[in-house]
Parts: C-alpha cells; structure tokens; sequence
C-alpha cells in the first residue's frame, strides 16, 4: 500500500512537471521570468492555456491591478489631501487602463488581431509610469506603478508571439 | 508491460498468496487471501493508468502549444538578409518613460482642452470623434470619391469595428455619410474588418471584406451598393451566400484577412490576393472566381518572404515603366511592373517591392530580391507612422491614389480625453519613379493646392550653425515647397579634406542622434512646429554625408524627440536615404496640419510622416524656421511658404451635399 502511494505521488509530480513546462516555456521568452510563472502558475486558467489564454490571464492581472491602484489612489485623497493634483491625473490613468487599454487588449487578443492588444497593453505601462512621475520622486504608489509596469512588459512579449 | 511491473510496489509482487508464509498463521488470512489478489490488480491498472495519463498530457501539451505553428509545407529556406521584425517594433515602450520618470524628475505634462483640441487637423481626413484605423475601398463612382474606414462608434481606442463612409468631389473636402457597414450578421458579428471594392465590366461595384464571425474566424464576405443609383452610394447590402471564403487548409483561422481588390487575368477571370502567414513565413494566397461567389485557390502563392511575420493589407497593382499615369489594376504588358506591398503584423511598417508578375500562374517575383517585401532593407512608402495603406485606381483622373492610416503616438488617456484618435495621410499619387527604375514616387494629390492661400517666397544663404526664423504668421497649417543647395566652395573643401571622415556607410536618421548632431554636410533644413525659443521643435532635414570613394549619400530625416515636453508621447526620429541624381537639387516639400507633419524629399522618393504635440508651440506659438548645423559648410535655400486652409469635413446633413456638389 505505501508502494502505491509512493508511486502515486511520483506520478503526480512528473505530471505536474509537464504541465508547467507550457508556462515556463511561455515565460522564458518575457523579460521577466519568475514573475511571468508566478502570475500565471496562480491562475487555474493557467496549466490548460494556450498561447492566447496566457495573454488574456496576464490582461486580467492588468485589470485587477489597475482596479486595486485605482482604490489606493481614492483613498490618499484624505490622507494626502497636498497630493490632489497627481492623484488625480493618475486616477484618470488608471481609468483609462480599465476603460480603454484592457477591453482593446481583450477584444484584440480573442479576435486574432493582436497587435491592438499589443497597443494596449504597452499603454498600460505608460500610464502607470506617467502616474509615478506626477510625484516628482515622492509617490505613495511606487509599487503598485513599478508591478504594473512590469506585467506590462510581461504581457506585451507574449502578445507579440501572437502576431 | 515491463514498465508497468517495474512500477508495481514490491510488497505487491511479494504478496503472493501461494508463496507468503505470514497469511497462514494470520488470523485473517482468509481476508487479506483474498485482498491481495484485489491489491494487486488494482495497483496494476493504477499503475498503467497513471502512466497512461501521463502520456496523454504529454501528448495534449504539445499538440496546444504547436497548436498556433502550423507545420504544413515547412519550406522557409535560410535567408541571409535579416528581417525588419524587432527593429522598430511598436515605438511606445515604457521603458523609454521609465528613464525619462527617472532622469528629468519632471512633473508629467498633465493635458487640458486647449493644447489637446489643437490637435485636432484642419485638412487630414479624421471622423468627428472616436477611433479609426485602416483606409476601406476606395473608389471613385458618379462623380464622388468614396471613402470608408474601420471606425469604432463607441470609443477612442480600436474595438466594435464598423466601416465608416465619406465622400468627395476632389480628396480634400469630404462630407461624413452614415456608417455603410455593421456587424449585424453571424460572419461579421465580431467585426466588419478591411476590404477592397471592385469595377466590375458593367460599371456595377462588388465589395470583399473580412469579417470575423462570431467564433472569432476570420472569412471574406462580399457585399454590393443597394442602389446603384444613388451616387452616394448610402446602403449596401450583404450577399446571402456569405462567408464566400473560409480560411483553407493550412491556414489558421486568425491569419486570414484584408482582399485585395481583383483584376482580370488572361483568360477572362476575375483574381483576388489574401495576405496570411505559415508560422513565421509571410505569404499571399491567390483566388480566381467570375462570380465573387465561388472561388478556385491556387496551388502555389502569389509570393512569399521567409522571416517577415503575418501580411495584412496586402495590396498589388501595376505601375507604368514609362508613363506618369496611374493604371487600372487589370492592366498588364510589357511596358508593366507590378507592385507587391504588404503591411508587417510584426513591426507596423509597410514595405513594398517591384517585380515581374506571371498572369498564367499567378505568381511574382521581386527584381531585387535582396530587398524582398518585408525584409529590413526593403523600401517602404513612408519612413514614419504610416500604416495598413490601401492604392485604388482613380478613373476619373488616370491616377493610382494611396490611402494610408496614421495613428497617434500618444497615450490612450489623451486620445480618451481628447475623444479621438487617428488620421489618415494625404492621399497621395503612386508612379513608378521613371528615373531610377527601382522604387515608386509620391505625392500629395494637386487638389491639395486649393486650400493654398497667401504665401511667401524666400531666398536666403543659411550659415553652418544657424537658425534663421521665418516670418509666416501663423504656422500650424502650412505647405512649403524647398529646394536646398550645398554652396560648391564648402562642397569641394569637404570632399577634398581628407580628415572628414566618409560616415555614409554607418549614418542612419534613427541612430545618429538626431538634428543636433552637426556634420560637415548637414543637417540642414526646416523646424516645425516651433516656439521662439526652440524649446519645443521639430526638425525635419537633410544630411549629407560623405561616402568612401568621395561619393556623397543623402538622408532625409525627421526628429520628433524634442517636438514636445510631454513625456507620454513616443518621439523617435525617423527617415532614410533618398536617391539624389546627378544634377539635382536637394528638395523638399512639407505639408504642416496641427498635430500631423508630412515630408516628402526629392519629388516623393522619401517620404516620412510624424505626429506631434507640442504644448508650447501651439496656436500663435507656433513658429517656423530655416536652419543650417553643419560645422562648415553654408546652404542656400530658396522655398515658398502657402498658409493653408481648413478642408471644414462637414457632418452629413443635405445642405453640405449640395455644397460640395455645386464644386
């Protein structure tokens, strides 16, 4: 009986090693490997994806990121009432990650125009950077910009190996 | 068999009831007797099913990764020529914004209605709001030129793609027409994507279209005008019988797009040309059919480039070796090349080759296949943000008339905020360029000209290092038409200095810093978009620059990484070299339209088109100047500078009709 859970186990972990080897495989090619694995091995969605169902979980790692700043941000409103004016330039550039950058990514992705969803998410870095720099060096949100930054870049490479 | 005794637990195989000497003795023996059997069989085929599973995923993952490569008639040769993929690619990076957070410390530039509804152009063709990309079947019928377009209804980014309608008597004045195309049917549900129209030999139009379906497959659909009466062409109709395409054998049914417009072949049949790809080889298919409904594909493609990624938009059509014309697309002979064009899914370019086409098997082959279509080295339309171009042949003119899609080089939170995005380039006329032989020439179209009003004519010798302004009023709508000449003296001094190093072999606009960079023949040339201190510029210029053997090479530039001080703007420098003939002056036409800068140099050979947005020089800040930053050598210039008039794109209500009838 214990043989067989022995063999049991030793199966499973073979199994479970070829089914990361899509992820890692995918993740190899993106500027940032470990965090690439990590967003995607969390994600159920993760171990049966193909090339484009990667994308799509990364896009919604955006969205979720962009949702979480956007109620970071509205909450500095009281705390740091002096950083009014950069909260909200970056509370309207984070909106437009929600609004615009990442249904243009989704809709592109699903549809095989990738290139759209290329644009969309580079744009999501490049707001998320805008919105660190409105804080001349001070800014309360660094992690949150510098994460979205980096999914970005992430999502962007694997969306280019649709094209 | 062997693998799965070798997985069998050992106290299994031991277990043998006729062997163990424990179960005799064991109070239940008789109970684990007949357990052990059991235990084994079940161990066994536990054993072979895990190992089954296994297999099987191992088998499933492969399969869904090569499932995106599909490896049919794998035939892509080595190719020493390096292809254009990353080079270039999609100019917005953060990383760029990363540095420029970090280096200038600077405050983002936070933008307000004023600066942005200045973008907004006076003469390019745009909708009244929302997003638009590729041009869509161009033609001119009853007196109208035609224009659609893949328009968004519902946002400032692309999605929901609809086709959008308007008409012109000359190219310029246009009149917005209600949307001619939704996505009303299963075959387009998910977008009524690009297509091309088609002169059919009874004057009637036949329009071929892709359209994503509503599991996301891409087909061509075709659809014709409802009333072949009404010159404006208002409804159309969708053929019952659509998809009259589906993406073949071989071909992924997200790599299936944009029809070309048809010509007639030898024997009397209409022919088609699909851009596609087989794993990384670009490729266009060809269709022959009589109807538009019914097709025959061909076995072999009408080309293809190994290395170059999807082709979208393919377009083809002949050019005269001889003539300034443009040519129906039908026409075929020798005095005939024909142009192969397609735009690179990979880096956004479009490039495009001549060559020699084969009616009897449709097929055609480039005349210098070391700048094949597609490959790094190979000639593209427009140096700068210029993409998804579309050629139609204007009847009407005996002209061949390209469209072409400018995007925007900003952030998608401007363009949301502003509520619009993206331009289409002046149409301009195509030509063989009859001189060289090798690439073709463009123009913006003359009737450009009507929107000319007063203008200045100026002569003037330009100093190494200088900057002259020019004294134009208001200068963000202007034409100016240059022609640049290198004083002989500072010529032959450089060319006879032997210390002046030949840089033509490594200069490249992109690489080479950008104007401030001073050489000993350039850059020379106008700013745009200026303000009074220079803070905010656009140079657009030549650089001359000495090649071994004493040969000079020229370059034709335009360096948008000082036109603004926002810092969520891409601002490359873009630009080539352009051929300059014995016995030529430097030319160089500019048309200015607010946040949109096109250059043309030597007549058309090279043409870049940039996106600006200055936030200084705007409105009556905005100003122009000539300037010199070569070390040495002094250039004289003699240009003339028209203000030019707004084109006043008119939504559509029946007066505006009329109006433009009237013209």
């Amino acid at each position: 009986m214990k043989m067989v859970v022995v063999v049991v186990v030793v199966v499973m972990m073979m199994v479970m090693v070829s089914e990361a080897s899509m992820i890692e495989q995918t993740c190899k090619e993106t500027p940032d490997f470990n965090l690439c694995v990590s967003l995607l091995d969390s994600d159920p969605r993760g171990s049966s994806a193909d090339t484009s169902g990667l994308a799509l979980i990364l896009v919604d790692k955006i969205k979720g990121l962009a949702t979480k700043t956007l109620k970071e941000i509205n909450g500095l409103y009281k705390k740091r009432p002096e950083l009014r004016q950069a909260l909200y330039e970056c509370s309207r550039r984070y909106k437009t990650i929600l609004n615009a950058d990442v249904p243009e990514a989704i809709e592109a992705i699903s549809k095989g125009v990738p290139k759209f969803g290329e644009d969309g998410v580079i744009d999501a870095g490049v707001e998320a950077a805008v919105c660190e720099g409105e804080f001349k060096g001070k800014s309360p949100l660094t992690s949150l910009t510098k994460s979205m930054q980096k999914i970005s870049n992430v999502t962007r490479a694997i969306v280019r190996m649709l094209l | 068999m062997a693998i799965s005794d070798a997985l069998l637990p050992i106290s299994a195989r031991k277990e043998d009831p006729l062997l163990s000497d424990e179960s005799r003795s064991d109070p239940n023996a008789e109970t684990r007797r007949r357990k052990r059997p059991v235990k084994g069989f079940f161990a066994v085929s536990f054993g072979l099913l895990f190992i089954a599973f296994y297999v099987a995923l191992i088998a499933t993952h492969d399969g869904s990764r090569r499932s995106n490569d599909v490896k049919i008639e794998d035939d892509e040769t080595a190719t020493t020529s390096s292809p254009a993929r990353l080079a270039g690619v999609s100019e917005k990076s953060n990383d760029q914004l990363w540095k420029l957070s970090g280096e200038r410390n600077t405050v983002a530039f936070a933008w307000n209605n004023s600066v942005l509804s200045w973008q907004r152009t006076a003469f390019h063709f745009q909708p009244e709001q929302n997003w638009m990309n590729d041009p869509n079947g161009p033609l001119f019928y009853k007196g109208w030129y035609h224009f659609f377009y893949q328009y968004n209804p519902n946002a400032a980014v692309w999605g929901d793609i609809v086709w959008g309608h308007a008409v012109s008597k000359d190219l310029i004045h246009w009149v917005h027409l209600p949307i001619a195309m939704v996505a009303d049917q299963w075959y387009d549900a998910n977008g009524v994507w690009t297509g091309s129209a088609t002169f059919l030999d009874d004057g009637s139009i036949v329009m071929l279209y892709t359209g994503s379906t509503d599991k996301s497959v891409q087909v061509q659909n075709l659809a014709y005008p409802e009333d072949l009466n009404d010159p404006l062409l208002l409804k159309w109709v969708k053929y019952s019988g659509n998809p009259v395409l589906v993406p073949p054998p071989g071909i992924l049914p997200k790599d299936f797009r944009d029809p070309t417009t048809a010509w007639k072949t030898s024997d009397g049949k209409w022919r088609i040309t699909i851009g596609s790809k087989i794993n990384k080889t670009g490729i266009s298919l060809v269709y022959d059919t009589t109807d538009f409904k019914t097709y025959e594909k061909h076995d072999t493609l009408l080309h293809k480039v190994p290395n170059t990624g999807m082709w979208e938009c393919v377009d083809f059509y002949p050019v005269s070796k001889t003539a300034v014309n443009g040519l129906d697309t039908s026409v075929n002979g020798p005095d005939v090349k024909h142009i192969v064009k397609a735009s690179m899914d990979d880096t956004r370019f479009d490039h495009y080759a001549v060559g020699t086409y084969f009616d009897s098997n449709g097929t055609w082959i480039p005349d210098d296949p070391t700048v094949d279509v597609g490959m790094s080295a190979s000639l593209r339309y427009d140096y700068g943000k210029f993409y998804a171009s579309k050629t139609f042949y204007d009847q009407n003119k005996g002209r061949r008339i390209l469209w072409s899609w400018i995007g925007e080089s900003d952030s998608e939170a401007a363009d949301v905020q502003k509520g619009w995005s993206s331009l289409q380039g002046i149409p301009r006329t195509v030509v063989l360029d009859t001189k060289t032989g090798k690439n073709l020439v463009q123009w913006p179209v003359e009737e450009i000209e009507s929107l000319r009003l007063n203008s200045k004519q100026f002569d003037i010798e330009v100093g190494p290092g200088s900057v002259v302004p020019v004294d134009v009023d208001s200068a963000a709508q202007l034409d100016i038409e240059a022609e640049f000449e290198i004083k002989k003296e500072s010529l032959d001094k450089i060319l006879g200095d032997a210390s002046v190093v030949a840089e033509a072999e490594e200069f490249s606009c992109q690489k080479s810093g950008g104007s401030t960079v001073r050489g000993a023949l350039g850059p020379f040339g106008f700013s745009v978009l200026a303000d009074k201190s220079l803070s905010e510029q656009t140079p657009i210029y030549f650089y001359v620059a000495k090649g071994k053997d004493s040969k000079l090479k020229t370059f034709f530039c335009t360096d948008t990484s000082r036109s603004t001080f926002a810092n969520d703007v891409v601002k490359p420098i873009y630009g080539s070299s352009v051929p300059v003939l014995k016995g030529e002056k430097l030319t160089m036409r500019i048309l200015v339209d607010h946040s949109i800068v096109e250059g043309f140099a030597q007549g058309g050979r090279t043409c870049i088109t940039s996106r600006v947005y200055p936030t200084k020089a705007i409105y009556g800040a905005a100003k122009l100047f000539v300037f010199n930053n070569a070390i040495d050598a002094t250039v004289t210039a003699s240009f003339k500078v028209w203000q030019m008039n707004s084109a006043f794109i008119h939504p559509y209500y029946e007066e505006a009709v009329r109006a433009l009838s009237r013209t």
